[in-house]
């Protein structure tokens, strides 16, 4: 069966499923924004509370692997093959890095008692428990996107090894890979918004 | 390539099931979802007779109070996220859009084919919330907060339903606007496409940039009611206004994804009934795009109420006005495109007719609302729902409805029984308005919206809008017979039985599974009908 292949489209085709996704966090970010206008010290106080040396370390762990996800596709467009797949490889093995990390930090939070609905946060002040819950809400996505770019690049892997993405249509490859510096942008959002401005 | 005489409904070799659930033939993929629209529009039809009935008299006439907020809840989510936002685009677009790019495909067939399936498990699980669980929803179609985050009935499934039939929405949109960017036939510049392609673009535009919205807005709700947020909560922080906005950002926009392409159709229709070029093209396509864009500002006009500041509500009144002038334009322009026309009183022509005028009632009433100060005394009132029934109904169904009766003799290659489609638009019409225009007396007398119960001074016009959904029912009946009795009976008709300007129409009826033999090159605009004359 023949294909016709359409770079430019398929390129507009995920730039245009990347807008969704940021209009989709976006909702997020202008609830984060109401609430932090309506709590500032609440913010500020809750703020306290997160592991900032876990999470610099997911922001480098992230940046490197969305590094690693570029140096991918430019060994394919070179004809490098083995090569891309290893970074692939490296990329999700990353991923895999920043949810374990996140696995330790969340646990930890719900050790405490921190979790939305939990029995210890009730007393709090209202704006603190809002903190966290915009924090769980927005991380969770954000968690969960990680999770659906791991399988999109496990799968553009798969078909580097069957020879369906190749050095000619390496189209897949390069929207996994904008999907995941994608993800990565996010994250490079969220980090300062939750760890560090306080 | 041979045709056969069903063109691309022939049978291919596969099981006929298979054959179609997994097709990524883009005109099969319109007809699913054409029929499946038209089965949950007959479902949300009887659920609105069955509160239509409810309403006859004060207090209980048929079903108690929880089941008739159930009712109306599910009228709203079926007839809105089932029925009416995919109803053009989904249906038609996929159908005639490639066909009037002179295109073989849509730019990605199997993310179409996916889209399809997200529809119906989308829809499915809608439906299955009805059933399990606490109950149907009882929450209106906006699922408010905070009551939709506390009422015990099922609505985290029923949201989780309409976060995947957005999501079916957003890769249609998506795979609309690279179909228009990247397959456009030889010669077919910006400016020769035609005007039914400029709404979908719009209306493309509109699902891509709203509806993540709405999809990050259900999310919260089920978040909020499985894990207990208490984002919109304000005992913890929250703030059900947000959940407001958050929701009609999406929400109303989506209002344009309703009617754009129901005015992209009128649009296409009304040249070809009239042997006339469309007057003002270039200001019909910036309408939609102008609709599209400041559709996209007014989402607060839902919430004068709500306790926004003066200031706002002064904001939000006037881009509500601004967005009236696009949509007043293209009216003018239809006008005047009939204006010294060889007018052909044909079935379209008659369905877009009663569009121009049902749209036109509900527009102008939609001023009404959008002014604050006549908002406060109608606000949550049955002005409202009359309102937003006409624009709806009498807008994007009768839309609907035109596109059918336009399109029928390309898609099946016969024609129905062209009189009784002119009688059953003409019951239509005066059923939709027994029905809907005791609606804005009933408001303007104060009577609230959604209420189970209500005063003796309403019973009166209750009845009438009832009587006029039994006229409507009798309308849609008629129609729907003659539909489906000329599917097998309608006499054959050939390639262009409407002697229309536009790609889809030099092919043959029902076009083959390949559209083009060969790629067309366009050379004149879609309603330049001088061609088209010394074809004949």
């Amino acid at each position: 069966m023949t294909e016709h292949h359409d770079y430019q489209g398929a390129k507009m085709g995920m730039w245009i499923f990347l807008f969704t996704e940021i209009l989709l966090f976006g909702g997020l970010f202008v609830l984060f924004a109401v609430t932090f206008q309506r709590y500032p010290t609440e913010f500020h106080e809750a703020s306290k509370l997160l592991d900032v040396t876990m999470g610099t370390t997911n922001t480098v762990v992230l940046i490197t692997s969305s590094l690693c996800a570029a140096l991918s596709i430019v060994a394919l467009q070179r004809g490098e093959r083995k090569r891309s797949e290893m970074l692939i490889g490296l990329t999700i093995l990353l991923a895999c890095c920043f949810l374990v990390i996140k696995y330790f930090e969340w646990s930890a939070k719900f050790h405490h008692g921190i979790y939305p609905g939990s029995t210890e946060i009730a007393d709090w002040a209202p704006g603190k428990q809002a903190y966290f819950a915009l924090y769980y809400a927005m991380t969770g996505l954000h968690g969960i996107h990680v999770i659906i770019g791991m399988a999109v690049l496990g799968w553009v892997w798969w078909l580097i090894r069957r020879e369906k993405c190749t050095p000619d249509h390496f189209v897949a490859l390069e929207n996994a890979g904008l999907y995941w510096h994608l993800v990565d942008l996010i994250w490079i959002y969220l980090f300062p918004l939750y760890y560090l401005i306080t | 390539m041979a045709d056969t005489a069903q063109g691309f409904m022939a049978p291919k070799g596969r099981h006929w099931i298979l054959e179609w659930l997994f097709t990524i033939d883009h005109k099969r993929i319109g007809m699913l979802y054409l029929w499946c629209i038209a089965l949950f529009f007959v479902v949300g039809v009887l659920l609105g007779l069955i509160i239509r009935l409810e309403l006859f008299g004060p207090g209980k006439d048929i079903i108690g109070p929880q089941a008739y907020n159930a009712i109306f809840t599910l009228h709203g989510v079926i007839m809105i996220f089932i029925v009416v936002i995919p109803s053009i685009p989904a249906a038609f677009g996929n159908i005639f859009l490639p066909l009037q790019l002179g295109a073989e495909d849509v730019a990605f067939p199997r993310l179409n084919m996916f889209s399809w399936w997200l529809y119906i498990i989308g829809g499915a699980i809608a439906l299955v919330s009805l059933f399990t669980g606490g109950g149907a929803p009882d929450t209106g179609w906006t699922f408010y907060v905070p009551f939709s985050a506390v009422t015990s009935t099922n609505v985290s499934v029923a949201v989780a339903g309409v976060f995947i039939l957005g999501f079916s929405s957003i890769l249609t949109g998506l795979n609309f606007i690279v179909t228009i960017h990247r397959l456009r036939a030889p010669g077919l510049k910006w400016t020769r496409l035609t005007l039914f392609a400029w709404a979908l673009y719009a209306t493309a535009w509109i699902q891509v940039l709203a509806t993540p919205i709405l999809s990050i807005t259900v999310v919260l709700i089920a978040i909020e009611r499985l894990l207990g947020m208490g984002i919109f909560d304000p005992a913890r922080g929250g703030d059900p206004i947000l959940y407001q906005h958050l929701f009609w950002i999406y929400s109303h926009p989506a209002v344009y994804i309703m009617i754009l392409p129901a005015m992209g159709v009128i649009s296409d229709i009304i040249p070809v009934f009239c042997r006339k070029s469309i007057f003002g093209y270039k200001t019909i396509v910036g309408s939609s795009l102008a609709i599209a864009f400041a559709g996209s500002l007014v989402w607060a006009h839902h919430m004068f109420v709500s306790g926004m500041s003066d200031t706002a509500v002064m904001v939000f009144s006037l881009l509500t006005f601004v967005v009236a002038v696009p949509s007043a334009v293209k009216v003018f322009n239809w006008l005047s495109t009939m204006y010294k026309g060889a007018i052909r009183p044909e079935p379209p022509l008659i369905f877009a007719l009663g569009f121009i005028f049902l749209f036109a009632m509900g527009g102008i009433t939609g001023l009404v609302l959008g002014s604050a100060g006549t908002d406060m005394h109608v606000h949550d009132t049955y002005f409202v729902v009359g309102h937003f029934h006409y624009v709806i109904f009498g807008g994007t169904g009768f839309g609907m409805f035109a596109a059918i009766h336009y399109w029928f003799p390309k898609i099946y290659g016969r024609m129905y029984n062209k009189k009784l489609a002119n009688i059953s638009a003409v019951i239509l019409v005066v059923g939709l308005n027994g029905l809907y225009f005791p609606m804005y007396l009933l408001g303007l007398a104060g009577m609230p919206r959604r209420y189970y119960d209500y005063l003796p001074q309403y019973t009166e016009l209750h009845q009438w809008s009832t009587y006029g959904s039994w006229i409507t029912a009798i309308g849609l009946i008629l129609m729907f017979y003659n539909l489906i009795h000329s599917r097998y009976r309608g006499e054959l008709v050939g390639r262009n039985p409407w002697q229309a300007a536009t790609l889809e129409w030099t092919l043959p009826s029902p076009p083959p599974s390949h559209n083009f033999d060969e790629e067309p090159v366009v050379t004149h605009g879609p309603y330049d009908f001088h061609e088209v004359r010394d074809h004949d």
